[in-house]
């Protein structure tokens, strides 16, 4: 790469006159070093505790859903309604809090606590240590991306107090669908909703242009793209997406505030509008937007298998362009989305193929991951049974997807739980194991502290039993036909239903404690741990540093000689 | 080795503007809903945020200016706005792929279901749509202009004539203030309305995104015009005019298409004002 060369040329044209009034070796005061961060790893932990906050209040609002959904009939939506602020709710102010609650957990779980964590928490913790930089290419960028992101969540959250229509909240689905999110919301909780998610692709796009530069522009003396990590490289093609994507949305949301507020038709009959036409902008977002959700993930189960199977990752260039191959043809597979909008056969057919074409590089690293695992001398701590965990799972919902794929098949399945299911089981288990994953493998890295392997362990049975049995029936609630986006079922669904939320969600939730347990635990009474604590397959730049790295790493950069290997 | 720097990149100190950057977003978008609404207090709310907003910009950017004199931006950190810029840029494009899409949703499919369109395009009931020979051709040919003068400001710039320079972007500038004008002109004298049907909703978003590039554009280049005149910008080191230079050629490009795909194409055949 030219970049790489100029890199050098700079490098060795080094000036210290400049820079005398930057020397930091000390941190600065709790104000400046928490809200006025322009260093990478103090801004990726502000992420990371803002994506376990949302985290929280998204997954309570699952518990919520659950809990109303154990029986058939209309049992707590009047409650909640009430903590809301609705003094009085009428049926139809009961019903609205079920598309708030929605609503709600999808917009948290994506746009502020997987994309948060993934990206700004891991990614900005890990990427610059990975390639030898002493940090993000724009610090001060890097903090106002994710003090928008805060701003955008506050907005939604606003929007759940705010008129809606119906009843206070806004209640379109995550999705913001036209006309249910136009004519169908009067009342400013939409736009609110809708701003939110303007502030947070604003710090998303801001973001992306940073991991870009940083990854392209600041490698170390060696660090070829060829040699560089994988969890790079997918935060890399991650950042692609996320740069051609979300302005995509930002149009197509801004269509819905001027068919809102100013008398536009983008998206009206009456005016010649489309309703579909804003599906179509949605997921030409919307799709890229779920790898952007796990690729990441892939990239840290990459590192972890490697790690534990103290083997290099099989198939390394495979890999890298498998996630590459994944990212372009995400762009062009949108509208299996959108089977049962009226497309015709020929479109669903050329959709069907092209999203089947995605199961080939996501094969290679399913494959190449059982590749390296193989032969390997695998300790199973508890970083490795997440990464193995998330490979089964995610293969699961993998094959649904493929299932779904099918424009006939999809006529039937379309808005059932089978889909709630396909997507939970590649998101809350794909994406959450691996940011679980993630989590166990860097914590002591990040904090300096080691955590217990038992709890984590403990954590991960539990939570593995528990999101299965939460989801795994849905899929047969889904064959059966019970619609999604229901608070209320027949008869014939209550059985699975009951065992989702009874049982499940409580195995679940439990685990979800040990984890908290196991992080307070850690800060209070965990081990110091070591620069590399993983031992000696743990071969990237973060484990020649001491855990956690000094404030500023890497003041000399490392240089990578030619004969190692990634 | 610690608190010695031994690279060329920028370690920047802690700094307040990100934080009241996007609290001015938040205020603005949160007084922008209540506005829309016609809620109590929403149009100082929104005011409050502009205000911020604005200032956070300011600041910022007279920040990185001052860091550039400071010497700050070695070689590589000049790389890396090169490609933030060129990035921006590129997210922009997709911004207006958005709008384009619309647009050709509505023109290549005409709906038939809305009396309104009549499945044709421009719709049955508009009466007259915008000549695109007439005022808008001489919009491009302005802009078009535009994109030399800058061009010649950039030239000057690298041969060191600062006179030159001013020139140039003075004629820019200039252009690009005559451009804006003349579609506010098109605007006030427009046979169609900006709601009610899909031609005026692509029309006016498609076109009035472009007017606010083209008037943010001429803003940054009005701030190189300052600078200029404070001496500042070197044959060697001038990123700032350059990321206003492409930010202009992109306006510049998006007006293009903006001009075959909706005044000359979509327009064809229609009846003109």
């Amino acid at each position: 790469m030219a970049t790489t060369a100029d890199h050098f040329e700079a490098h060795d044209a080094h000036d210290d006159s400049g820079h005398a009034d930057h020397d930091h070796d000390h941190k600065p005061g709790f104000f400046a070093r928490w809200f006025m961060s322009t260093n990478h790893k103090d801004i990726g932990t502000l992420y990371l505790i803002f994506a376990i906050f949302a985290g929280i209040i998204g997954g309570a609002f699952s518990g919520m859903m659950r809990l109303e959904l154990a029986q058939p009939g209309i049992q707590y939506l009047g409650t909640f309604a009430r903590w809301f602020g609705e003094a009085n709710p009428s049926f139809d102010q009961t019903l609205h809090m079920w598309n708030v609650l929605i609503t709600a957990h999808g917009l948290i779980m994506v746009f502020f606590m997987v994309m948060p964590a993934m990206i700004g928490g891991f990614g900005n913790w890990f990427v610059p240590l990975m390639i030898g930089a002493p940090d993000m290419a724009f610090p001060r960028m890097n903090n106002i991306s994710f003090w928008l992101t805060v701003a955008g969540f506050c907005s939604l959250i606003t929007s759940a107090f705010m008129p809606g229509g119906t009843g206070l909240g806004a209640a379109a689905g995550w999705t913001v669908y036209a006309p249910l999110s136009t004519s169908g919301s009067p009342g400013p909780a939409t736009d609110f909703a809708i701003f939110s998610l303007h502030l947070a692709g604003a710090g998303s796009i801001m973001g992306a242009i940073n991991f870009i530069t940083t990854i392209f522009n600041m490698r170390a003396p060696g660090m070829t793209l060829h040699k560089m990590p994988l969890f790079v490289w997918s935060e890399l093609v991650t950042a692609f997406l996320l740069l051609l994507a979300l302005p995509v949305l930002a149009a197509a949301i801004t269509m819905l505030i001027t068919d809102r507020n100013f008398g536009t038709t983008f998206f009206d009959q009456a005016g010649g509008g489309d309703p579909v036409l804003y599906q179509h902008l949605f997921w030409f977002f919307g799709h890229p937007e779920v790898y952007i959700m796990i690729l990441p993930g892939f990239g840290m189960i990459s590192q972890i298998v490697s790690t534990f199977s103290k083997k290099p990752v099989f198939g390394y260039l495979g890999m890298a362009y498998a996630m590459v191959a994944i990212g372009v043809v995400g762009f062009v597979v949108w509208a299996h989305h959108m089977y049962t909008t009226g497309l015709s056969v020929n479109t669903k057919m050329y959709f069907t193929a092209a999203t089947m074409v995605i199961a080939v590089p996501t094969g290679i690293k399913i494959f190449s991951w059982i590749a390296t695992m193989w032969g390997g001398s695998i300790s199973f701590k508890s970083p490795m049974v997440w990464a193995m965990g998330m490979i089964f799972l995610f293969t699961v919902g993998g094959v649904t997807g493929v299932v779904l794929a099918n424009g006939g098949i999809d006529d039937v399945l379309h808005d059932t739980y089978y889909v709630v299911a396909h997507f939970h089981y590649v998101l809350s288990m794909g994406a959450v194991f691996s940011l679980f994953a993630g989590f166990y493998y860097w914590f002591p890295k990040m904090s300096g502290r080691m955590h217990s392997e038992f709890l984590a362990h403990v954590h991960f049975w539990l939570f593995f039993v528990g999101v299965n049995i939460i989801f795994f029936p849905q899929h047969f609630l889904g064959l059966q036909g019970m619609p999604r986006r229901y608070p209320d079922y027949a008869l014939a669904y209550s059985h699975w239903n009951q065992v989702s939320s009874e049982i499940g969600y409580s195995i679940m939730g439990i685990g979800m404690i040990v984890f908290f347990l196991n992080i307070g635990w850690a800060l209070a009474a965990g081990k110091k741990a070591l620069g590399n604590y993983w031992g000696e397959g743990a071969t990237t730049l973060e484990w020649t540093l001491s855990s956690p790295p000094p404030f500023h790493q890497f003041e000399t950069l490392p240089v990578i000689d030619d004969k190692a290997h990634h | 080795m610690a608190g010695t720097k031994n690279h060329d990149y920028h370690i920047l100190p802690p700094d307040i503007w990100p934080l009241i950057g996007a609290t001015s977003a938040l205020t603005l978008t949160s007084g922008g809903a209540l506005t829309m609404h016609s809620m109590a207090g929403g149009k100082y709310v929104m005011l409050l945020g502009a205000f911020g907003v604005l200032l956070t910009f300011y600041q910022w950017w007279t920040n990185v200016v001052n860091e550039a004199h400071a010497g700050d931006h070695t070689p590589v950190v000049q790389l890396h706005l090169r490609y933030g810029m060129i990035l921006f840029i590129a997210s922009e494009v997709m911004f207006f792929v958005g709008w384009f899409w619309a647009f050709f949703d509505f023109s290549l499919f005409p709906a038939t279901t809305a009396k309104v369109i009549g499945g044709q395009w421009p719709p049955k009931e508009l009466e007259a749509v915008l000549n695109a020979f007439d005022l808008p051709l001489l919009n491009t040919l302005i802009l078009l202009c535009s994109g030399t003068t800058v061009t010649w400001a950039h030239h000057c710039l690298i041969h060191g004539d600062r006179d030159g320079l001013k020139k140039g972007l003075w004629a820019t500038i200039v252009l690009g203030i005559m451009f804006t004008s003349i579609q506010a002109y098109e605007y006030a004298h427009a046979p169609f309305a900006f709601g009610t049907n899909t031609y005026g909703s692509a029309f006016y978003m498609a076109t009035g995104f472009h007017g606010f590039h083209v008037i943010i554009g001429t803003i940054f280049l009005a701030i190189c015009l300052r600078r200029a005149y404070a001496g500042h910008f070197t044959p060697r080191q001038h990123f700032g005019f350059e990321a206003a230079a492409w930010y202009w050629h992109f306006v510049d490009v998006v007006w293009l298409f903006l001009f075959v795909a909706i005044y000359v194409w979509g327009n064809w055949g229609f009846p003109t004002d």
